[in-house]
């Protein structure tokens, strides 16, 4: 694996990403014009709330768009190759191969009727030329790797005679079979209960140091995203509305939303007495989706231009941006400022 | 394993021996005998035959009778067939019967299966809707009118297929089709709405992820599991089809078990009631012993006790 010497490669790009869902009801536009870049060995975090494209975005990156969701524009570039236009056998090739995922659920997303050992090896088989025995061998180290004791017994068992962590080791294990170049975990801990959820992202985290590949945490804990994630997305209603370092995200933000959703942690340093500040009203039906900012009726800043037209972006230092009129605003006043 | 399969057997045992006492003191309440319909038959030569057959005695002694000669293996005498012990009639009778059953499942299942899959793979497309619609029709037009259309069609209008008995291989066409038309029905919509709960489960998402081909993931991951409620289905209707059907019997003139079982009971000919009601039961309860250890090979979740 690349690490090291190729920091820098470019492994994904994805411009102006447009998906939407035809359903008898009408168009759902999952996601607007989604556009960012992964370097090689980067770990980005995909953060928002339900339904704001996170998972949608992820799983585009493999061609894996459910029915009836449809890509209408943008291009994803991954390794080299368009997947916007690759065809579902060259597609088939990536999955699991070079691109992988986690899902969120382990106690449904391993197939009840095989073995442990059957479904790690069924990945090897199909993008490797590994006999059986080796094939075994392969999954058998697999299963030390993610931590799992007794792996020879473990590997006659089904899905049902292991627990929730467990199997969620399972799933990393047969994500981790091809070592792909990126790992996507679609909220790998939110089914587990805490202690658990540490061990797993602890795992991840050792996994990501010995293996490089690169990761996107797609998650709506920011305490998750914090611990593990270099980069931040922020994601609303289709639109990536702020990126930026984990820093930048945390102690900078500059999106309204972004900082709702902070202000929403719970602290321990407040008194007891002092409640969460919630982000008021509803999501946004993305069948309808406003003109304007997609959060403006939610914003407490909102302007009168926000509800007619979308913002452009607005750049900070290095890789930090976000699409707000009220920072487009601040920079009008800097050079009002700097002309006078 | 073993010891489940014992108890099974064991409770089995018990299941039939108490079909057995209730269809005898049941049948023994209807009105009649055998020999009461026939006015030919002067009361004196009547209440001969009755005494001959022991039909004078108690029910109680009568019923202890019959419980120890099935024990010996005896069924007994057909009150109505003279001559022709009721063993004797339903070994005649049976394989006819069954073989025909036979055929007509294997067909149900190699025709429902695939067209559920392509139903409900095709779901909402032209394709499902044909085969929801001949399916519906299938489920709903009883095995009298089919028999006769298909009679009708093949055998008189065509005549290319032969419309009496059983004596070759173009003659078993139409009666298999006449029974397997329903099955074939119901396995499909079973399949369907079963495929369609699998294809949506979250394992079906990590099989397309890991790159499985959609043939792969379906014959594979989704078939395995959505078979069950057609084995589920599939083991009582053969062992109920196996015992005959008395309108496809009846219609292709087939000698087999279907008919005996309706007319046994017009005759009240007593002693072919039990045997006949004994048979099924004994199929049934096999049956449903097969689907249960089917259950566990197919599914390791499943756990026999």
């Amino acid at each position: 694996m690349g690490k090291g010497e190729n920091m820098a490669e470019k492994l994904l790009e994805i411009k102006d990403e447009r998906l939407s869902f035809f359903t008898p009801a009408g168009e759902v536009k999952a996601l607007n014009g989604v556009s960012f870049t992964m370097n090689e060995g980067d770990v980005l975090g995909i953060v928002g709330e339900s339904g704001s494209g996170k998972s949608v975005t992820a799983y585009s990156i493999m061609g894996l768009t459910a029915y009836p969701g449809k890509l209408i524009g943008g291009s994803i570039l991954f390794n080299g190759h368009r997947i916007d236009e690759m065809s579902e056998k060259e597609l088939r090739k990536i999955r699991g191969n070079e691109v992988s995922i986690i899902f969120q659920d382990p106690m449904t997303s391993l197939n009840p009727v095989y073995t442990i050992g059957n479904q790690i090896e069924e990945v090897i088989l199909l993008h490797t030329d590994k006999t059986k025995q080796e094939a075994h061998a392969r999954a058998k180290e697999l299963l030390e790797l993610v931590g799992i004791n007794e792996p020879d017994k473990r590997l006659k068992q089904y899905p049902h005679e292991l627990s929730g962590g467990m199997r969620q080791r399972v799933m990393i294990a047969i994500a981790l079979a091809c070592e792909p170049k990126l790992l996507i975990a679609d909220e790998p801990t939110t089914a587990l209960d805490v202690t658990i959820q540490a061990q797993i992202l602890e795992l991840m985290q050792e996994l990501r140091k010995k293996l490089g590949m690169s990761i996107i945490m797609i998650t709506h804990d920011l305490g998750v995203v914090a611990s593990m994630c270099e980069k931040i997305a922020v994601m609303y209603a289709g639109h990536i509305v702020e990126y930026g370092t984990t820093d930048d995200i945390f102690y900078n933000p500059k999106h309204e939303y972004t900082k709702g959703l902070i202000k929403s942690i719970p602290k321990l340093n407040v008194e007891q007495t002092e409640r969460l500040v919630p982000i008021e009203g509803q999501p946004v039906d993305l069948l309808n989706p406003p003109k304007g900012c997609p959060f403006a009726p939610r914003c407490e800043s909102c302007m009168k231009i926000c509800l007619d037209r979308m913002p452009p972006k607005t750049e900070f230092d290095g890789t930090h941006y976000s699409h707000c009129w009220l920072l487009q605003k601040e920079e009008f006043a800097q050079e009002e400022k700097t002309v006078e | 394993m073993t010891k489940y399969i014992i108890k099974r057997v064991a409770m089995g045992l018990l299941s039939i021996f108490i079909v057995a006492t209730l269809t005898f003191f049941l049948m023994n309440m209807v009105p009649g005998g055998p020999f009461v319909a026939e006015k030919s038959i002067s009361k004196a030569a009547q209440e001969a035959l009755a005494s001959k057959y022991g039909l004078d005695k108690p029910i109680f002694e009568r019923y202890v009778t019959y419980m120890t000669d099935f024990l010996k293996g005896d069924m007994g005498v057909s009150l109505r067939q003279r001559g022709r012990t009721v063993s004797e009639i339903i070994f005649s009778k049976f394989p006819v019967s069954a073989g025909l059953a036979g055929i007509a499942v294997f067909v149900a299942l190699c025709v429902g299966i695939p067209l559920g899959c392509i139903s409900a793979y095709n779901r909402g497309k032209l394709s499902d809707n044909i085969i929801i619609v001949l399916g519906t029709c299938g489920i709903a037009i009883p095995s009298f009118i089919s028999s006769v259309l298909l009679l009708y069609t093949f055998g008189s209008r065509l005549n290319i297929l032969p419309t009496i008995g059983l004596n070759d291989a173009a003659s078993y066409i139409m009666p298999v089709t006449a029974l397997a038309i329903y099955p074939t029905a119901y396995i499909t919509r079973l399949m369907r709405s079963s495929l369609l709960d699998v294809m949506g489960q979250d394992y079906i998402r990590t099989a397309k992820a890991k790159g499985l081909s959609s043939f792969v993931t379906l014959f594979k991951h989704a078939l395995r599991n959505a078979i069950l409620p057609v084995v589920t289905y599939v083991g009582p209707m053969l062992a109920s089809l196996m015992t005959g059907s008395f309108v496809v019997e009846k219609i292709f003139t087939i000698p087999g078990l279907g008919r005996e079982f309706v007319s046994s009971i017009s005759n009240r000919d007593y002693t072919m009631i039990m045997g006949t009601t004994i048979i099924l039961a004994t199929l049934i309860i096999a049956a449903n012993v097969i689907v249960d250890i089917l259950y566990k090979v197919i599914d390791p979740r499943i756990k026999l006790k």
